[in-house]
């Protein structure tokens, strides 16, 4: 029944929208400039049937991945130091903080100026995306851990960096998943961002080619794409999230 | 195993928790601290485990306490398990951090949770025990560990009657010969299961009234 209902909602805006292009309305808005769906339906699946659509989508994939990764690596990583050892603390947060509040997107100049290739300026401005979310969440998770695992653990003769590995990082993880979910969401934006002002390949490129050729039903496609690979990327977080969880109360867990 | 407690100190003039405060636990002894709630019980503990600073002295076989270490081994009264493993690898832990091989930590952790009568739940997780269970799994890290001292802080004071019961029952048979210094608010236990039982005061002009009652054994 509630299917139904969601399945049906979704049909309704599809049907709408087919309707108010199909006749070209005008009412102040301008759909007779939109696509219909029909025609975004054949778009697609003429682009799904070639092979430039899986090479942008592999492009931009293996983008965010490796930017993604760097940023989880080293986003917990320094949240972690951060939040324990003051002193790294002092050295590290001064400069970190300065660079955080800049849109990673805002970079994109001085990652064209810093990297010998356009690609690398990419993933640099996605790691950049990702990055500051994680380490903000580790810091805070690490200081939000329960000091009585610690202790439980060092009366057991753990020594520093066995606290590190046994308690702060699982006891962190929950908290750390949440970084990693927002993080993977705005390196999307910033992915494609990049790739429309510089890339060569990649579904933000080829979005805005087609664009520029005219070519509306184009656009659409890459946009649907867009939306899919967003959902399916953090759906992997959310889901690989719950696994290593699932240790939280239940009340914890959606 | 003997432990000395020599003019323990902790915090600084008024405000101090513990003041000049001394005691020892003969080797195999039980020895209940019992006091009301803030008296400092908890603190004499966490400072004979080495987890904060005092002055005084502090000694093990006449060894100096000088951090945290495996002799001594700290039962808590709740939450002390870690929340991401199970009460099998809860009871590892001790023995993963002293580099036991895989396979045999696995068999002396059964044999502990048997001991404790936990046999068949080595593999839920500590939120799907309930609190005198998850006490039990403590208890059987607690001896994993094979500690020299074991402190134990108001470790049933979150149970019911019912289940307290059957925790001290448990507790005096398996930590029998163990030097062990407990600590409780509650009289009846502390009487119940310590071979010497010490008095806390609230004040710091109260230091130590050893009032030795003659613990009664079954």
């Amino acid at each position: 029944m509630r299917w139904a209902l969601r399945i049906g909602s979704v049909a309704v805006v599809l049907l709408l929208w087919q309707v108010l292009t199909a006749t070209d309305t005008r009412m102040w808005l301008r759909f007779d400039q939109l696509p219909t769906v029909v025609e975004v339906a054949q778009r697609f699946a003429v682009q799904v049937g070639g092979a430039e659509y899986y090479h942008d989508l592999g492009n931009s994939l293996a983008r965010i991945m490796t930017g993604f990764l760097l940023a989880a690596v080293l986003g917990i990583a320094f949240g972690v130091l951060i939040a324990r050892f003051p002193l790294l603390g002092d050295l590290l947060r001064p400069p970190l903080e300065v660079v955080r509040p800049i849109p990673a997107i805002a970079l994109v100049p001085i990652a064209i100026l810093l990297f010998p290739t356009d690609e690398q300026g990419i993933v640099f401005i996605t790691f950049i995306a990702a990055f500051f979310p994680i380490l903000v969440s580790t810091r805070h998770a690490v200081r939000a851990l329960p000091t009585i695992w610690e202790d439980a653990v060092r009366t057991m003769g753990a020594s520093r960096v066995q606290v590190l590995f046994r308690v702060v990082l699982p006891g962190t993880l929950p908290g750390v998943f949440g970084g990693l979910s927002v993080g993977m969401g705005v390196a999307w934006i910033c992915v494609i961002s990049a790739e429309m002002i510089s890339g060569q390949f990649g579904v933000g490129y080829r979005t805005w080619q087609a664009y520029t050729v005219v070519d509306y039903p184009g656009v659409i496609v890459g946009m649907v794409t867009i939306g899919l690979l967003g959902y399916l990327t953090s759906a992997a977080v959310e889901l690989l999230g719950r696994r290593v969880t699932r240790w939280l109360p239940r009340e914890a867990l959606r | 195993m003997s432990l000395s407690v020599r003019s323990l100190t902790v915090g600084y003039g008024r405000s101090a928790v513990l003041s000049e405060f001394s005691l020892s636990v003969a080797s195999g002894e039980f020895v209940v601290v019992a006091g009301p709630s803030g008296c400092g019980k908890s603190t004499l503990l966490r400072a004979v485990a080495g987890l904060i600073p005092f002055s005084g002295a502090i000694s093990v076989d006449g060894v100096a306490v000088r951090g945290p270490s495996r002799d001594r081994a700290l039962v808590f009264q709740d939450d002390g398990l870690l929340p991401w493993r199970t009460a099998l690898r809860n009871v590892e832990l001790p023995l993963a951090l002293q580099g036991v091989p895989r396979s045999e930590r696995r068999s002396r952790a059964l044999s502990w949770l048997d001991r404790v009568g936990l046999a068949g739940v080595e593999g839920y997780l500590p939120r799907e025990l309930s609190g005198g269970m998850r006490q039990r799994v403590q208890l059987a890290r607690t001896l994993a560990q094979q500690p020299s001292v074991v402190l134990m802080d108001e470790p049933f004071g979150a149970l019911d009657a019912q289940t307290r019961s059957s925790m001290q029952e448990l507790v005096t048979e398996v930590l029998a010969g163990t030097t062990t210094l407990f600590v409780t608010h509650d009289v009846d236990e502390a009487v119940l299961l310590g071979d010497r039982v010490v008095v806390l005061g609230a004040g710091e002009v109260e230091r130590q009234r050893d009032a030795i009652l003659a613990a009664v054994k079954a």
